[in-house]
């Protein structure tokens, strides 16, 4: 059942990246992305790889969990790799009639998909260790210095935090919905593709009426607790920087230093 | 119509970290023509329980049985023709543009003729006290109590042996309740229908049930008649709950008058119970 999804995949737990800093959380997610994009040498793949699994295993985090994330990227990492296998010209391996694959397309085919897995593995890592509210109130912070060029900081992660917070209670009423129309004979399971998507409107109907319903009293609500804005409001959970975090970058920085050196001497 | 579960076991969103195991091991008979109460604790699995009636939800272990037929393996249009679930706030789920059609909605669903369609909703529309010429109207129009009343009407207008109601007259005014509880009673009696309620009105669930299940951290605690489940109230209270305020009333006044009846649940009862004693007192003042 509907149930049954993981939201926003935050895998709830006690790690030192789970109680690290947001802010920190977020920046060191960058630094990581851009490692993987320089990253060049097959020793420097295997290093990042063992850096990315480490930072796994720190998390306390199933790997099972972290591979079900690479399953949405799984089409694009096989087409990537078909298309440098037998398009990028090079010193021949294998040649029959029009289809020639050479080292050098192989050797890219292999890079592409090494980068885009530890690409997806590396960045879930964030997601998967941090709250969604606690990564908007990250990306508030961090977004805060580009309200000098007009940009509502505040406003985008008060939306933000708003429809992360509904999408759960949505998704309950979504399988409360179609279990009370099921129970008055609905059928959602059978007919047509035509029949199964018309077969959804007793189910949207009631939902948007429940959800505008929400976004009424959630108004009203604010209203009547004088809500008036990101001016001057403080906050019950402040973020600070902590020994979490700087165990953390630490640890990212030294890896990143090593992986220069092997890069580039 | 009899509903069997046997070792019944459910767990929502098994083998992830937010695993929780709503009923444990839960053996339990309603037989036909029954009117039970089902109580418990907010979170005792009284609604993962009901679900698995008509086959919205299927076991984790055990089985359950409809008629004798195993819920997993029986056609579930069948199924919730013969079981018909009433969920809470069950307004929520209108959505037609007339009352006429939201209550049509399951019948147009089994492929009935438009005549005989016709004659179910009107049928039905006059069971739960909907007025003729509100079957016109948009059900948005509605007040709160006519609503509710349609969308049980819904789930009434398929004819279901068993009918299961989980708290359908939460947040009505006292006319709403009365008239809505009226209409199932007398489903209940006149058609013999099996009713289950699930309700956190003590008052409600004494008034109306035959026998009382009591529901706590996923399993069956207590299973009797409502003056054996109502006698034990140091027992409820323990799982959260409560007996009928009367049923409080009654024991404390056993304190002053010690030959006051046990067992007493119920407003009349107590009535015709002080009634008793008053009489008694003043034969008593009239013998000395």
């Amino acid at each position: 059942m509907i149930k049954d999804i993981t939201l926003g995949q935050y895998y709830p737990g006690e790690s030192v990246l789970h109680r690290a800093d947001p802010r920190a959380k977020i920046a060191l997610t960058f630094v990581y992305m851009v490692i993987v994009f320089i990253v060049n040498t097959f020793a420097g793949f295997l290093m990042t790889a063992l850096f990315t699994l480490f930072a796994i295993a720190v998390a306390k985090i199933p790997l099972k969990y972290t591979l079900k994330g690479l399953k949405p990227i799984l089409l694009i990492v096989v087409f990537a790799t078909l298309i440098n296998i037998f398009t990028i010209k090079g010193r021949p391996v294998f040649e029959y009639g029009a289809i020639r694959i050479s080292y050098e397309g192989l050797e890219l085919a292999a890079k592409t998909a090494f980068r885009l897995i530890l690409w997806i593995m590396g960045t879930s890592l964030l997601t998967l260790t941090t709250t969604p509210i606690l990564l908007t109130d990250g990306l508030e912070k961090l977004m805060r210095p580009l309200k000098a060029i007009g940009i509502p900081a505040y406003e985008i992660a008060m939306m933000m935090t708003i429809a992360l917070r509904f999408i759960p209670t949505l998704l309950q009423e979504t399988d409360k919905i179609i279990k009370a129309q099921s129970s008055r004979g609905a059928d959602f399971d059978t007919g047509s593709l035509l029949q199964r998507a018309k077969s959804f409107i007793p189910v949207l109907i009631p939902l948007f009426v429940s959800a505008f319903r929400r976004a009424d009293e959630l108004a009203t609500a604010m209203e009547t607790r004088c809500y008036r804005g990101g001016e001057g409001r403080t906050r019950m959970k402040q973020l600070k920087f902590g020994p979490a975090d700087l165990k953390v970058s630490a640890v990212t920085a030294v890896f990143f230093i090593i992986l220069l050196y092997l890069q580039y001497s | 119509m009899s509903i069997v579960a046997e070792n019944l076991s459910y767990t929502y969103m098994k083998g992830t970290p937010f695993e929780k195991e709503a009923l444990k091991d839960i053996n339990l008979k309603i037989n036909t023509g029954e009117f039970v109460g089902l109580i418990g604790h907010t979170g005792s699995g009284k609604s993962t329980l009901v679900q698995h009636f008509n086959g919205l939800l299927k076991p984790t272990s055990g089985r359950v049985t409809v008629n004798g037929v195993d819920t997993r393996a029986r056609s579930l249009k069948e199924l919730r023709k013969q079981v018909g679930i009433v969920f809470q706030y069950p307004e929520h789920q209108l959505f037609e543009e007339t009352v006429y059609d939201d209550i049509a909605f399951g019948l147009k669903r089994l492929g009935l003729d438009d005549a005989v369609v016709e004659e179910r909703v009107r049928e039905t529309a006059k069971v739960a006290g909907i007025p003729e010429d509100a079957l016109e109207k948009s059900p948005f129009e509605l007040s709160g109590g006519q609503k509710r009343r349609v969308a049980i009407a819904g789930v009434l207008a398929m004819n279901p042996e068993i009918l299961v109601l989980d708290e359908p007259v939460a947040g009505l005014d006292p006319e709403g309740r009365d008239g809505i509880l009226g209409f199932i009673s007398k489903l209940h009696e006149k058609k013999g229908v099996t009713v289950i309620l699930v309700s956190h009105s003590m008052e409600d669930i004494a008034r109306f049930a035959e026998r009382i299940v009591v529901m706590n951290k996923g399993m069956i605690e207590i299973d009797g008649r409502p003056a054996e489940v109502f006698n034990d109230v140091e027992r409820l209270e323990q799982m959260g709950l409560s007996a009928p305020q009367i049923t409080y009333f009654m024991k404390k006044l056993k304190k002053l008058i010690p030959e006051t009846n046990n067992g007493i649940f119920l407003v009349s009862d107590a009535k015709k119970e002080i009634a008793r004693l008053i009489e008694k007192k003043r034969e008593a003042l009239h013998d000395s």
